[in-house]
């Protein structure tokens, strides 16, 4: 089944600070702690894109405005 | 974009796109994005002006694409008043820190918020002066550690911290008063929903709106992002209690500090 939802995330507008990871409801998102970006900071990424809901609470809550958020439509 | 998917949610365009000087998860940085959404979504880009203080927040010109003035320390209340006189049909804001409206601007604000001045304040208290390196607030919690407070605060000699949105809410000239918070998914929705009601009570000439918001400053209290917005929700909340403490269009008018005072 294709997920609901998916997030594009800006690696250079990422401060990693791991706020959409943890208020992800089903936990799909992770930093990255192998790569950093040019600011040397571990980004957020879509580690299990096929668990995304599209509820945009990432989004809501990214400080930064570094999250764009779809959703599938029905 | 992937086929068959629709854009849900996105950077406002009202917002620059440039990287803000904020330290990672930074809830001023929140606020900045909730403002410029309501502004896009009111579509009153072109109407709104806004006053930027010192403190962290200085550079808020900076970010938000709308007509920005910076302000003397402390100043920002008496400046939007002068902008709202002078332009009584834009919408105007101060935007200021606790170390800008509630040490050195008391003065100006609450005589603002007296006067019933038609603009917004949005107050960001985080109870500490964040870009100074870490000094105690009027809005330092008890037994709150600082730099200038490295046993914590002690009120027999500094006193307790002030609740602004409670003090400003006994004023005759302010519409609506409110603390918030940004910690959650849910309480930044809340939030925006604040503000556009500030927004739009300013359009009906009410009074003066006043929104305060729990706000939090990872760097100045020593712990990561994702725990000082919990440290919000445990020792902020129960002395900042979050909630409506005066709104003349649903006739709402409580304070938990005055009650206090009674006993």
């Amino acid at each position: 089944m294709a997920a609901k939802g998916f997030v594009e995330i800006s690696v250079e507008g990422c401060k990693g600070c791991g706020l959409c990871v943890h208020y992800c409801p089903v936990k799909c998102l992770d930093l990255n702690m192998a790569d950093t970006n040019s600011y040397g900071l571990h980004y957020a990424f879509l580690k299990e894109p096929d668990k995304c809901i599209g509820c945009a609470n990432c989004g809501v809550i990214c400080p930064d405005a570094a999250i764009t958020v779809y959703r599938k439509k029905n | 974009m992937k086929e068959g998917y629709e854009l849900i949610y996105q950077k406002p365009s009202t917002l620059l796109p440039r990287r803000m000087h904020y330290c990672p998860g930074c809830l001023h940085s929140t606020l900045h994005k909730l403002i410029m959404e309501v502004v896009e979504e009111m579509g009153i880009k072109e109407k709104t002006i806004g006053v930027s203080p010192v403190g962290c927040s200085v550079f808020a010109y900076d970010y938000m694409d709308v007509d920005m003035q910076q302000a003397a320390h402390g100043r920002a209340a008496a400046l939007a008043t002068a902008i709202k006189r002078m332009h009584p049909d834009k919408y105007v804001f101060s935007y200021q820190g606790d170390g800008d409206l509630a040490a050195i601007g008391t003065a100006e604000t609450i005589h603002a918020c007296n006067r019933g001045e038609n603009f917004t304040f949005f107050f960001v208290n985080n109870g500490i002066y964040g870009m100074t390196g870490g000094q105690m607030a009027p809005t330092t919690l008890e037994g709150q550690k600082t730099s200038t407070s490295p046993y914590g605060r002690d009120p027999k000699k500094v006193g307790q911290p002030l609740k602004m949105a409670e003090m400003v809410s006994q004023l005759a000239g302010v519409a609506y008063s409110e603390r918030l918070s940004l910690n959650t998914p849910g309480n930044v929705r809340k939030g925006k929903k604040a503000i556009r009601k500030a927004f739009e009570m300013q359009q009906q000439g009410l009074g003066t709106t006043f929104l305060e918001f729990a706000s939090n400053c990872p760097s100045g209290w020593k712990c990561s992002p994702v725990e000082s917005l919990g440290w919000i929700e445990k020792q902020m909340s129960p002395y900042f209690p979050l909630g409506v403490f005066k709104d003349v269009t649903t006739g709402v008018e409580k304070c938990s500090c005055a009650d206090k005072q009674a006993k």
